[in-house]
């Protein structure tokens, strides 16, 4: 084990998902006097909502006959403010660990950032998994992977003086080619038509690059790479005439936006089941006392992929979760429209 | 009642049935035909019920519009008769519909 020196997050609760079921678990544990983290893989709060139907309306919230995904996402965030949530965006946890020591038990948790967390409960509201880039189905794909073909850029440097062909029309694509076509030795971007989702500058400017000769455009489709080892030499493609062609490069970035995987989820030691984690309809919890599991990612008899479901299960997440984390005070029901001490936390009262 | 086949990338044809008015994709959920992954369920925001449109049925079926061209750009080895399965709504026109789904969705 390396020894990390950075300092360990302390928290009451860890909430692993920022859809809309963490974020109202962040209400409901914050009026149990429980303070929540909160850890999500996309740069940006919402979870599905926010990501694939920020302006779908969404017709079965109750009190809402309807409110557009972001809009929900907007409303909860306001709906939480008053418990102060901390997130940490961008990040994937890829180890939960569970330690018994004289305070009682804690959780380890380690992100792919190296963020480490020491939390009392943690609550998995995962929806579908992790939004992870979607990867071309093209022919030993893999074996060039974190070699000569990534998802995304972590250092434009390593870049530098190579012939990159970057593949896609959206922003992520765009961005990139214009990031790095004074970096790389050459720039190649290739797409299937020539229309552009990008924000419409990007294009303006790709454009102009293109006609100075400082990078190439073509219109096409990878069906195939060359190479050895893991070193591309080339992308053998074809163009929407069906006709092949090929592209030297030792470079591919494939920007064909987010899917849902289960990923590290499963090696958490967590029972699961068809991908999904099993829990009882009580407390909401895992195999692994302490941790539960609310939204989409669980299952139990009965179960309905709601998010209207994910609010009532993070209700009675957080009933249980409160004995966890204060195991001698004894909890009692309280209504927010008439308790003096819920309208405190929620800075409503006098 | 509206029949549609689906063939998938090894050649096996489905035949299940949908009401007018019911998106292609409900029809293969509800049936729980293999090679349709719907992902966003059925908002036009992840190109995981990508299809290939048979070539007679291209006509009768029609051109994607905009936001679906533009999503079908996350999509794997888009042809000209491809779809996304969720933006066509099956009517009496469309009976006996044929389509491919692709050996990977995403």
């Amino acid at each position: 084990m390396t020894e990390h020196n950075e300092a360990v997050i302390k928290t009451d609760a860890l909430i692993i998902g920022a859809g809309p079921v963490g974020l109202f678990a962040v209400f409901e544990l914050g009026l149990l006097d429980i303070k929540a983290h909160l850890i999500d893989i996309l740069p940006k709060i919402g979870g599905q909502c926010a990501e694939l139907y920020p302006e779908k309306p969404i017709y079965d919230i109750p009190g809402f006959p309807v409110v557009t995904g972001q809009q929900l996402v907007d409303n909860l965030l306001q709906q939480i403010e008053p418990f102060h949530p901390e997130f940490h965006l961008g990040e994937m946890v890829v180890s939960v660990a569970r330690h018994e020591s004289e305070q009682g038990v804690l959780f380890h948790i380690e992100t792919d950032a190296g963020t480490r967390f020491e939390a009392k409960t943690v609550l998995v509201a995962a929806g579908g998994g992790s939004f992870q880039p979607k990867k071309p189905p093209i022919p030993d794909i893999d074996s060039y992977e974190n070699t000569s073909v990534f998802y995304a850029v972590r250092q434009m440097e390593s870049l530098r003086d190579h012939h990159v062909l970057i593949v896609g029309g959206g922003d992520s694509a765009l961005d990139w080619a214009l990031n790095l076509q004074s970096v790389a030795a050459r720039v190649t971007l290739m797409h299937r038509r020539d229309e552009f989702r990008a924000a419409p500058h990007s294009v303006a400017k790709m454009r102009e690059l293109v006609a100075e000769g400082k990078m190439d455009l073509l219109f096409g489709q990878v069906t195939g790479l060359e190479g050895a080892n893991g070193q591309l030499t080339a992308a053998k493609c074809k163009g929407m005439d069906q006709a092949a062609f090929r592209v030297p490069c030792d470079r591919m970035l494939p920007f064909f936006g987010l899917t849902m995987k289960l990923g590290p989820i499963a090696e958490w030691g967590l029972n699961l089941h068809e991908n999904l984690i099993p829990v009882d309809t009580e407390k909401f919890e895992t195999s692994t006392p302490g941790i539960f599991a609310i939204g989409d990612i669980n299952t139990y008899p009965g179960k309905l992929k709601l998010i209207l479901s994910g609010f009532h299960e993070a209700a009675l997440a957080a009933q249980k979760a409160h004995r966890y984390i204060y195991p001698d005070k004894r909890l009692l029901f309280q209504y927010t429209t008439s308790s003096t001490s819920l309208q405190k936390k929620l800075g409503v009262n006098g | 009642m509206t029949d549609v086949t689906f063939i998938d990338h090894t050649g096996e044809a489905r035949t299940v049935s949908g009401t007018a008015g019911m998106t292609l994709m409900e029809v293969a959920i509800k049936h729980q035909v293999p090679g349709i992954d719907a992902e966003c369920g059925g908002a036009c925001s992840c190109a995981t019920c990508h299809v290939y449109v048979e070539p007679e049925w291209m006509e009768a079926v029609g051109q994607p519009a905009s936001m679906e061209e533009d999503m079908l750009d996350f999509a794997f080895d888009v042809r000209p008769n491809s779809r996304l399965s969720c933006q066509i709504k099956i009517s009496d026109a469309l009976n006996d519909l044929r389509v491919h789904t692709p050996a990977r969705q995403s």
